[in-house]
């Protein structure tokens, strides 16, 4: 058979390239690892050239991308690595399963550099749930997937984020980061660079699941998605688990492992060309030796299979190759088999029964043409100018109750209790204490870690969008007590083919890099998924970037949370609220309470650094015992938490905060960039170190009594009592669901 | 005193035991894995079953581990009076193996929880309990799907005038209430002894709640419960 009568996911100046290249016709099982790793999920060939607008190096960074983890130095020879996958359209067609392999894919990226896994984080996105019984059911399967995939393993799951956008209704978004600790000296690549070494497959079998997943990843979904089913992988945490253990007792006990490296998307066919291309080398592997579910399976589906819970290993060769390595696989009954071994010529030979059945460059297999898709920012719709419609603007306790028993706002607990997020024993600050988590490490240090995205944003405005999502994990990160250190991303969209989507693609990364440029941020791994998107409607999802940051708190007593600590502690709101109502939930729930046409937020990345470094100083001075960074749902409802949290209320003048809004409910509601609450007991040394560091600021009012009581100068504007809007905030989600 | 932890095939906490126990001065921990033959010759004071998903729970939470060869030598022990403690999936395969009386069903919410939880200290003559007092409340967190203690209402009742319950969830003040009990588990039970008492299993996680760090308290209360095997009162000890 020829390309064309293959099925292949590849394009015609591809398979001409190919042919080229090779001076020959490939034949089946070569044309399909070709096919498998140049998907556009295994090989970025829409994305690569651009995403080296990324800032990636530092003085913490070890790795950067390209490998299975960034590496980031957090002192004393300790190393933290980082990784970021999605699972959008498995999860889209198999919610549990889907979500479930996602967590074992980004599992072992972590385990692959030699690192422990120690804390799960998922981002996930669906539609409106209070509409959708499909994305109920979709939304209640994800979970259960994650918790029961990362619970069984050990893992803590201890941050995430989830928005609900119409957007999503048949794409969901589920995206899992995982954290790693290790040692710096302990680092394993995912490179085979002695010729004589040998390739180790170990962990489960190889079957029919998961066949061409990577292609599956890389088109649009079919109005019949359900039948692809089988593209979805067979979740096995057990194996998963005794894979981690082994792995973690060969590491401990110094085993002499060369290289490592996962199995993913593209099964055998990347990894393998990864391992030879990365190390200069070439592979030479017996297919027969790979152990399979199902007897009858052709070479060309074993190199596709995207079977689950596998590793390669690169030992040296010999009896005892790696020094004990075989017998701590055998002591946790982790299947292990010799499938071939390093050769110095730079090819991928596969053997069946000692015949040659592909023989390709490594290289040819690894680099993917880049394609240049055209690209044009798409014509805005005219927005009629409307002011806000007076009559139909709400009270602003109607306003924040309803913004509080939003999903996007409301309480995740209901989410967060299904997943363990103590075990490991290191969850210092936990779901819902706080902006983001932090863990303990093993130096003395904390690391706070968060993940946002805000797609209505994105979508508005791609560029300053995807930058607010740095901008909103760097807040989230601060408001801990954390410096942040480095950011992994991952950029989500519809169809490359259209110019419109890869125009704002383009933003989105382009927003992003700008972002940590000017931050210092080091960007040292990421994710692209395209063709979130699917047939039957031809609706792609909103581009939603994700960042995901970590920082480093120095010591214990720098740690804060958001609730309020004491009546009698000043409030005190730092940074600029401007008219910025676009894309906000006040503007979603309320739409005729905006004037239009409305901005929607900017960012400024100069003074939010200035920002944030500002109210780290108040942390390590002492001078503030609750910090909360502003976002979604605005001032409004950050005070509103940090009440709920603290289970205090507060007396808070709104007219009195930095602003250039000229309504009291704008003021309140507006999503600026930029913003923290804080308290603390002496409200002048606050204000004259934030006005050492020229950041707007004002002291706005006071912690104490059981409700939170806003006003406009002399007039009051909303008196909600604490628990009235615990209630609110805490239940929503649960009487959607249960 | 030197305790065994034993560490099955998809054990989970085993590690954050040790490193509870070893918090402990006077406590020697050793992590054994469930073949290791040493187990019934060595000399130690105490076993300790950790939590997580032995042999991926699978039939049910505990079945398979209950039934391993490990666990012949653990019941051999119990027998002759070592104590042993069993937390979360460690108390899961106490009673599948028999050495607990009951049964660990799927939550009420039929939903794994992961909270931090008050409970009451019912019994203070075990060996994991003799270092607090009775009507101590303890703050520790849980993190399971199936902890609904079960038994039919006799033997239950039954279970109650032996005073063999050793923990019971309640609210802050002590109390047992309704919205304080996590998962629908009878009486609220939290953590059962046998009638020698030196046979403990519970669900809450003591050795995750050892450090002021990590409770959102500020109470190091697992660190009393894991203790109580060094104190020589109370218990009954072979």
């Amino acid at each position: 058979m020829n390309a064309e009568q293959l099925g292949l996911g590849l394009t015609a100046q591809e398979i001409a390239f190919v042919r080229k290249s090779l001076g020959r016709e490939p034949n089946e099982t070569e044309w399909s690892i070709i096919d498998a790793e140049w998907s556009e999920h295994s090989s970025y060939k829409s994305s690569r050239g651009l995403l080296k607008l990324f800032p990636t190096t530092g003085k913490r960074v070890v790795l950067g991308p390209g490998y299975d983890a960034g590496v980031v130095d957090v002192g004393d020879g300790y190393v933290v690595t980082l990784h970021i996958e999605s699972h959008n359209h498995p999860s889209a067609v198999d919610p549990y399963g889907g979500a479930s392999t996602g967590i074992g894919g980004v599992l072992r990226d972590i385990l692959s550099v030699a690192s422990r896994p120690i804390a799960l984080v998922d981002i996930l996105r669906f539609g409106l749930i209070e509409k959708s019984g499909h994305s109920r059911w979709l939304l209640k399967n994800v979970v259960r997937g994650i918790a029961d995939y990362g619970n069984c393993v050990g893992v803590p799951t201890v941050a995430g984020e989830i928005e609900f956008d119409d957007s999503f209704e048949r794409n969901c978004l589920v995206d899992v980061a995982c954290v790693g600790l290790g040692r710096k000296e302990d680092l394993i690549l995912g490179e085979a660079k002695a010729p004589g070494d040998v390739l180790v497959l170990i962990g489960g079998s190889t079957g029919r699941d998961g066949i061409k997943g990577a292609t599956f990843a890389s088109k649009n979904l079919k109005e019949d998605a359900a039948s692809e089913r089988s593209s979805v992988q067979v979740p096995d945490p057990f194996m998963k688990k005794l894979l981690l253990d082994s792995i973690l007792e060969i590491i401990a006990n110094r085993g002499d492992v060369r290289g490592m490296k996962d199995l993913g998307g593209g099964g055998l066919s990347t990894a393998l060309s990864e391992v030879a291309s990365k190390g200069g080398t070439g592979v030479d592997v017996e297919l027969k030796r790979v152990r399979l579910r199902e007897d009858d399976m052709s070479p060309t589906e074993i190199m596709i299979s995207e079977s689950q819970e596998r590793m390669l290993l690169v030992l040296p060769p010999g009896t005892d190759g790696g020094k004990g390595v075989i017998s701590v696989l055998e002591k946790y009954g982790v299947p292990h088999s010799v499938i071939g071994k390093v050769t110095s010529t730079p090819k991928l030979v596969l053997r069946w029964d000692g015949r040659v059945v592909a023989d390709l460059p490594a290289s040819l297999v690894t680099d993917a043409p880049l394609i240049d898709w055209p690209y044009s920012k798409p014509a805005s719709p005219r927005v009629a100018p409307r002011p806000a419609a007076r009559r139909d603007e709400p009270s602003l306790d109607d306003a924040l109750l309803a913004l509080l028993s939003s999903p996007n706002i409301a309480s995740k607990r209901w989410v967060y209790q299904q997943y363990d997020h103590e075990v490991g024993v290191r969850t210092v600050v936990k779901p819902g204490q706080a902006d983001a988590a932090v863990l303990r490490l093993p130096n003395g240090r904390f690391l706070a870690i968060k993940g946002d995205g805000n797609s209505r944003h994105a979508a508005l405005d791609p560029y300053a969008g995807a930058a607010g999502c740095v901008a909103e994990a760097c807040r989230n990160v601060v408001a801990v007590g954390a410096e942040p250190i480095a950011l992994v991303d991952h950029l989500q969209s519809g169809d490359p083919s259209d110019p419109g989507v890869y125009w704002a693609f383009r933003e989105n990364l382009r927003g992003m890099a700008d972002y940590c440029k000017a931050f210092g941020l080091p960007v040292v791994g990421g994710k692209v998924s395209f063709y979130n998107e699917d047939s039957a409607t031809g609706r792609a999802i909103k581009p939603s970037p994700i960042a995901l940051v970590v920082g480093l708190v120095s010591a214990e007593a720098n740690i804060r949370t958001m609730g309020f600590k004491r009546e009698g502690d000043s409030v005190v709101v730092v940074g600029e609220t401007m008219l910025e109502m676009a894309g906000s939930e006040l503007s979603s729930r309320f739409p005729k309470s905006v004037s239009l046409p409305s901005q929607s937020p900017r960012v400024d990345a100069g003074q939010d650094l200035k920002t944030c470094q500002a109210v780290l100083h108040l942390i390590q001075k002492g001078l503030v015992d609750a910090v909360h960074d502003c976002s979604s749902g605005g001032l409004g409802v950050a005070l509103a938490e940090m009440a709920i949290s603290g289970a205090l209320g507060a007396k808070v003048d709104l007219s009195l905060a930095p602003s250039t809004c000229r309504r009291t409910l704008e003021t309140a509601f507006s999503e600026s960039h930029g913003r923290f609450v804080v308290s603390g007991r002496d409200a002048a040394a606050i204000t004259s170190s934030l006005r050492d560091a020229r950041v707007p600021h004002a002291v706005v009012g006071k912690v104490g009594g059981s409700s939170l009581s806003l006003s406009a100068g002399r007039s009051p504007v909303a008196t909600v009592g604490v628990s009235s809007m615990r209630s609110k905030w805490e239940g929503a989600i649960p009487e959607l669901m249960d | 005193m030197r305790v065994a932890v034993i560490r099955f095939p998809g054990s989970n906490c085993d590690l954050d035991m040790m490193a509870a126990l070893r918090m402990i001065k006077g406590v020697e921990p050793d992590l054994v894995w469930h073949e290791d033959v040493s187990l019934g010759r060595e000399d130690y004071g105490a076993v300790i079953l950790p939590g997580g998903f032995a042999f991926a729970d699978r039939l049910r939470a505990g079945a398979i581990a209950a039934n391993s060869p490990a666990m012949a030598t653990v019941k051999r022990l119990a027998d002759r009076g070592l104590p042993v403690l069993g937390v979360c999936n460690g108390f899961q395969i106490l009673v599948e193996s028999g050495l607990l009386p009951g049964a660990l069903l799927r939550n009420s919410t039929l939903k794994f929880v992961c909270k931090w939880t008050h409970v009451r200290v019912e019994n203070t003559r075990t060996p994991f309990t003799s270092g607090l007092r009775e009507g101590q409340v303890l703050s520790m967190p849980i993190a399971h799907g199936e902890g609904r203690f079960f038994l039919p209402h006799a033997e239950l009742a039954q279970l109650e005038r032996d005073g063999l319950v050793a923990f019971r969830y309640c609210d802050a003040s002590g109390r047992p209430t309704l919205s304080s009990n996590p998962t629908g588990t009878l009486h609220n039970i939290a953590g059962v002894c046998n009638k020698a008492g030196n046979v403990v299993g519970l669900m809450p996680h003591p050795e995750r709640a050892v450090e002021a760090l990590l409770s959102p308290l500020g109470h190091p209360d697992g660190a009393v419960v894991l203790s109580s095997i060094l104190v020589k009162s109370g218990g009954r000890r072979a």
